[in-house]
């Protein structure tokens, strides 16, 4: 079905047509339409879900976290400070290995307050046992969101799920989509068994306190799921790819056979990255772009694989560690290289922080600064930023 | 992209830039093609500068950053020639449509040295008279721009618009037919041309 569709609203779209057991949600910009419009599909009747309108973000993940124990299917949507009030329950629910999903509509971390883009919300928690999965456009916040239900309740996962998508570029924007019917939505996610729920008639206890002698095997567990998440994506990306046509990797290759430059990135400043790239590849510039679909877990060998002939590779961060040596991406980018023979030269752009616009001359930019580090030899300064007056 | 048309929409909050743009979306959508409707987002307030964005080609586009050279400029509200620089980027071989009274050649002097063409279209008076309030100008604004840049054939335009319009304002239908006679005017009263 071809329509016209915002990013919050094919979110919505495709929260609705899986029709959860149970939604908790607070507002907060700019994730604040889904739950208007979700609110509006609950009340018209349309989805039959348990919406629990709470007080706070730490409640609806809390609301999340026990409707997942009862045997639910159950999700819910936040930005920035919400996804931060989050925070405790987060490690609750993937600890708990409780099944669940969270739309991410990314903006940045406050302060000063800033309603506009980045990646400081979701980058922070990215350790917090979840899986992640990162949307260009529309169409992906749409696809990855109706596949990360069947990869969180996978029983060798049971891992929750973010689905990010960058607030306002693409969650506000209207852009064509290709929706999915109903029916053939319901078919392909299933219908969610859990293997054990407090409300299945056997004793059950969730979340009680775990000693010495269970909490590191419990840890580890978490740590194993995460690690076989990897091969469920896999497989869940392929059935979604029969039934639609629309194949989706761990990452996505541009322009990567014969490039010896490449920009790693992720959301929606890819495909602006790819019109740069068409720009150089037309004046007879061997570059590339990579775009990152799966951070969490994070495709290793896979991405190492596909930098292993590049020669200089620029990772952009729209999130800064505040750590003196770069951005999470680029940390774990040049981590998955250190075992290449020829491992290429790494360098790290911060880019595009609180909604600064990112154009395609940002990425000109920096494939410049590439071509200036393969001449060279050398990367000098890896903590680059890209954007920012008074540095470029 | 050979193709593709770029518009920026300059407004003041609470004027319906945004909205019209997002109609103008709808249109081109409903005609075949790949469109991208957005705004520029910041702390809302009524009145302060607004500006809004489309792209409208035969395919996807993949840019996803603001428009810096469009092919075409709205200008929902007059008072921002002299608060905004609106032809910033903009394309010679386009044009700049203007929420005027005037003429085109009476705006010229506030434009920069803009040297590609400039159209005007009283759409806060069509506005008045035909909605009662003048500051409803983003329909007749909407029709201006489909009738300069020509994305959209007129006659589809029109029957996208009344289907639209029924829609938003199906608990109101007395206010159907003025807003359609907006849109008309809007297509017919452009000077400049």
């Amino acid at each position: 079905m071809r329509k016209l569709l915002s990013g919050n609203e094919a979110t919505a779209t495709a929260m609705k047509q899986i029709n959860p057991d149970v939604v908790a949600a607070y507002p907060i910009t700019p994730s604040t339409e889904v739950v208007h419009y979700f609110a509006q599909y609950v009340a018209d009747g349309d989805v039959d879900t348990q919406f629990v309108a709470v007080e706070s973000e730490h409640s609806a993940m809390s609301a999340c976290i026990g409707a997942s124990a009862a045997g639910g299917r159950t999700g819910t949507v936040t930005s920035a400070c919400g996804l931060a009030l989050m925070w405790e329950l987060l490690y609750v629910a993937s600890g708990q290995r409780l099944p669940m999903t969270l739309a991410v509509i990314n903006r940045a971390l406050s302060g000063p307050i800033n309603i506009n883009n980045d990646h400081s919300d979701s980058m922070g928690a990215r350790d917090s046992g979840w899986i992640q999965l990162y949307s260009e456009n529309n169409q992906e916040a749409y696809d990855n969101y109706i596949m990360s239900w069947k990869i969180s309740e996978h029983k060798d996962v049971l891992l929750p799920t973010m689905v990010c998508q960058d607030g306002f570029i693409t969650s506000h924007a209207v852009e064509n989509i290709e929706l999915l019917e109903d029916a053939k939505v319901k078919s392909f996610v299933g219908e969610f068994t859990p293997n054990r729920h407090l409300l299945d008639g056997k004793a059950l206890s969730v979340g009680p306190y775990d000693t010495p002698q269970f909490y590191f095997e419990h840890q580890y567990q978490r740590a194993q799921a995460m690690i076989k998440a990897k091969d469920v994506v896999a497989q869940v990306s392929a059935e979604f790819g029969k039934l639609t046509g629309r194949n989706y990797s761990f990452f996505e290759e541009y322009q990567m056979k014969d490039a010896e430059k490449v920009i790693v990135v992720l959301n929606s400043s890819a495909g602006t990255a790819r019109v740069a790239c068409d720009q150089l590849r037309a004046k007879g510039e061997k570059v590339g772009v990579l775009k990152i679909r799966l951070f969490r877990p994070f495709p290793m060998e896979e991405i190492a694989q596909a930098l292993s002939h590049v020669k200089a590779v620029a990772v952009m961060d729209k999130c800064d560690s505040f750590n003196g040596m770069g951005g999470p991406v680029f940390v774990d980018v040049r981590t998955a290289c250190y075992e290449l023979a020829n491992r290429p030269m790494i360098i790290n752009y911060i880019y595009g922080l609180g909604g600064r616009d990112v154009t395609v001359e940002n990425f000109l930019h920096v494939y410049e600064n590439l071509d200036k580090v393969v001449k060279s030899g050398k990367t000098d300064n890896v903590y680059r930023h890209v954007g920012v007056r008074g540095v470029n | 992209m050979s193709n593709m048309v770029e518009i920026r929409w300059h407004g003041r909050g609470g004027q319906g830039a945004k909205t019209a743009s997002l109609l103008l979306a709808d249109a081109a959508f409903a005609q075949g093609k790949y469109v991208q409707g957005f705004p520029e987002y910041g702390p809302e307030r009524m009145g302060a500068p607004i500006a809004a964005y489309n792209r409208i080609s035969d395919e996807r586009s993949s840019l996803h950053s603001n428009i810096y050279e469009p092919d075409f400029v709205v200008v929902v509200d007059a008072t921002l020639l002299s608060a905004v620089a609106v032809t910033g980027g903009l394309k010679e071989t386009g044009g700049i449509v203007i929420n005027s009274e005037k003429a085109p050649a009476e705006l010229v002097d506030q434009l920069e040295g803009y040297k590609g063409k400039v159209y005007t279209i009283d759409a806060s008076s069509i506005a008045g008279e035909e909605l009662g309030n003048r500051s409803l100008s983003n329909t007749a604004m909407l029709a201006a721009i489909v009738k300069v840049t020509g994305v959209i054939p007129e006659a589809a335009f029109m029957k996208e618009m009344e289907a639209s319009i029924k829609d938003t304002f199906s608990s109101k239908p007395h206010v159907i037919a003025p807003n359609m006679k907006a849109i008309e005017r809007g297509l017919k009263e452009v000077k400049g041309l």
